[in-house]
């Protein structure tokens, strides 16, 4: 019972919620403002970058760029056609070797080791050391995996300059990249229905396959187009590796030269900037382009999966 | 000393001085009791008292869970569990969640996954074996015309038939059921309920329970567990479940179903 109701009144009245009201929703509006800025900085400062590249690279483009080879030389004649193809060779050799290394190591680390937490010894060690890698290893400079790849594939494995020496070294690259998304997708697919698919008496290899790998499927894929736009977009990996062979590769061991690797050659050794421009274009759409098509496909698994 | 609660049906699982270890924890002690086949057993008892343990080691499935340990034998048609392969025996012994737990596929994927995984291929088969376990289920005609939906758009209660269907589908002796009931509404509980009545015909049924008004109305058998001073599931009392809820042995039971604790 509160017996003198004016003092409990009073009490009340010591938080006056009216008195800085005005004061208060004045900082608001300014944090919010600028928050606002910041953003619209940010997305304003990528608009005008899409826009001066496009714009001026557009002007370049037309159907005969597309499809002739470049014609070599400081004069930066010609068109990306053999670019273009390269780029597409090496985004498939590198995903042929990095996508089932690393979504394998991802499995065995979410559904293997888990089988050793607690317990001490060589595997335990080895799964540690896995982690703590893949780790750092996402976070080195590009240009020191391509030196590796110089240093082991292209010399001391003596492939050269060729396909393979930067597949194998841009699989390297983005290896950190997969395994992560990938591990990151599998911890993410319940525990719930790994016990539902073991208690029917499946083996462990049958629950992975058919019930986490289809559960974790977008996160994978998300992880893989990542890493797709990764390897359109690298250059620093592929300047050691590669060579710069504007020729089409014959085979696996031949040089090449990718798309970015060409922008970055007509910008530093050659006066033809716009073409630069026109190929940088291209790139920025084809990046834009992965980028809808992650969104979409993350979007129509999640209407299946959830049965909306 | 074996607890005999049943005077004539068969024996399906002779558990025999069972005892189970997280690490160092203990959580299940000498527990050893007889199971009968084509019965209901409901295993009632308070929170943390090792019920769940205790039933998900009939399909061995507390050894997905690092450190687990256990002591003692547990007999299924005569066969220690512990000597069969996991996988083999969880196809014998089927087990249905508290959560209902449908993988994110069709309604048909959800069902043919255990017999395909059991290595039948034949369409006409898995057609077969979708229909007769959903008509088990008492599903068959709330989703017939929608097979190919996803099992998870079905409605909680339909969710936990579809899941019950799922372990019918690789035709096991045992199901054991973890709280089935305790995730669903009033109506879509009695039906489970009423579901297991129609399965203990085929099957033999081993229920934990929160609801002791579920394990009175829907059971043949009661076991009473609790939890010891170390904080170890014994086992208190075992019985026909009449006996259990009218005349209890133990005064702990008694306590227990009248609801002064637990």
């Amino acid at each position: 019972m509160i017996k003198n109701i004016e003092l409990s009144r009073k009490r009340f009245a010591v938080i006056d919620p009216v008195k800085h009201l005005r004061r208060r929703e004045l900082s608001q509006k300014i944090a919010f403002a600028l928050i606002w800025l910041a953003g619209l900085f940010a997305v304003a400062v990528l608009l005008l970058i899409i826009y001066y590249v496009v714009s001026n690279g557009l002007k370049v483009i037309d159907l005969e760029f597309l499809t002739t080879r470049p014609a070599g030389g400081v004069s930066g004649k010609g068109g990306i056609s053999t670019t273009i193809v390269t780029t597409l060779y090496l985004v498939i050799l590198t995903i042929a070797i990095a996508a089932p290394l690393g979504i394998g190591t991802a499995i065995y680390m979410v559904e293997y080791a888990v089988e050793l937490s607690g317990k001490k010894g060589f595997l335990t060690t080895l799964v540690n050391l896995i982690r703590t890698s893949v780790e750092i290893l996402a976070g080195v400079p590009s240009i020191i995996f391509g030196l590796f790849g110089f240093a082991v594939f292209v010399s001391y494995m003596k492939l050269k300059f060729s396909l393979l020496s930067a597949g194998l070294s841009g699989a390297c690259l983005v290896l950190p990249l997969i395994i992560r998304t990938t591990e990151e997708a599998l911890l993410t697919v319940p525990q719930s229905y790994r016990e539902g698919s073991l208690a029917l008496g499946t083996t462990k290899w049958q629950t992975i396959f058919s019930v986490i790998l289809p559960s974790a499927l977008p996160g994978i894929i998300t992880g893989i187009v990542l890493s797709v736009g990764r390897v359109i977009a690298e250059t620093a990996v592929f300047w050691v590796t590669l060579g710069g062979s504007y020729r089409l590769p014959k085979n696996l061991l031949s040089s090449g030269r990718t798309m970015a690797l060409h922008v970055y050659m007509l910008a530093s050794e050659t006066r033809a900037f716009d073409k630069a421009l026109g190929t940088s274009a291209i790139l920025i759409l084809i990046i834009i382009g992965l980028n809808l098509a992650i969104n979409f496909t993350s979007r129509h698994f999640y209407k299946r999966f959830s049965g909306k | 000393m074996t607890e005999k609660i049943n005077e004539n049906g068969k024996t399906k699982i002779r558990v025999e001085d069972f005892n189970l270890f997280y690490g160092k924890f203990q959580a299940l002690q000498h527990i050893t009791i007889e199971i009968p086949g084509n019965r209901i057993t409901s295993i009632i008892g308070p929170s943390g008292c090792g019920k769940s343990t205790f039933i998900r080691s009939f399909n061995r499935m507390n050894e997905l869970i690092p450190g687990v340990r256990t002591e003692g034998r547990i007999l299924l048609d005569d066969k220690n569990i512990f000597d069969i392969d996991p996988v083999e025996l969880r196809k014998q012994v089927g087990m249905v969640f508290q959560r209902p737990n449908p993988f994110p596929k069709t309604i048909f994927e959800n069902i043919a996954f255990g017999p395909r995984a059991h290595g039948i291929r034949d369409r006409r088969i898995l057609e077969e074996i979708v229909e007769k376990s959903l008509k088990q289920a008492v599903l068959w005609d709330e989703v017939k015309d929608n097979l190919n939906k996803s099992g998870l758009a079905l409605s909680g209660g339909q969710q936990q038939r579809l899941c019950i269907a799922r372990a019918l589908a690789v035709e096991p002796e045992v199901i054991l059921m973890d709280e089935p009931a305790s995730a669903l509404d009033p109506i879509a509980t009695l039906k489970i309920e009423e579901l297991i009545q129609q399965l203990k015909e085929k099957y033999t049924i081993v229920i934990v329970t929160h609801n002791m008004q579920q394990a009175a109305r829907a059971s043949d058998y009661t076991l009473f567990f609790n939890m010891a001073e170390n904080r170890a599931g014994y086992l208190v009392e075992s019985g026909k479940t009449t006996d259990i809820f009218t005349n209890p042995k133990n005064e702990l039971t008694e306590q227990y179903i009248s609801g002064r604790f637990g």
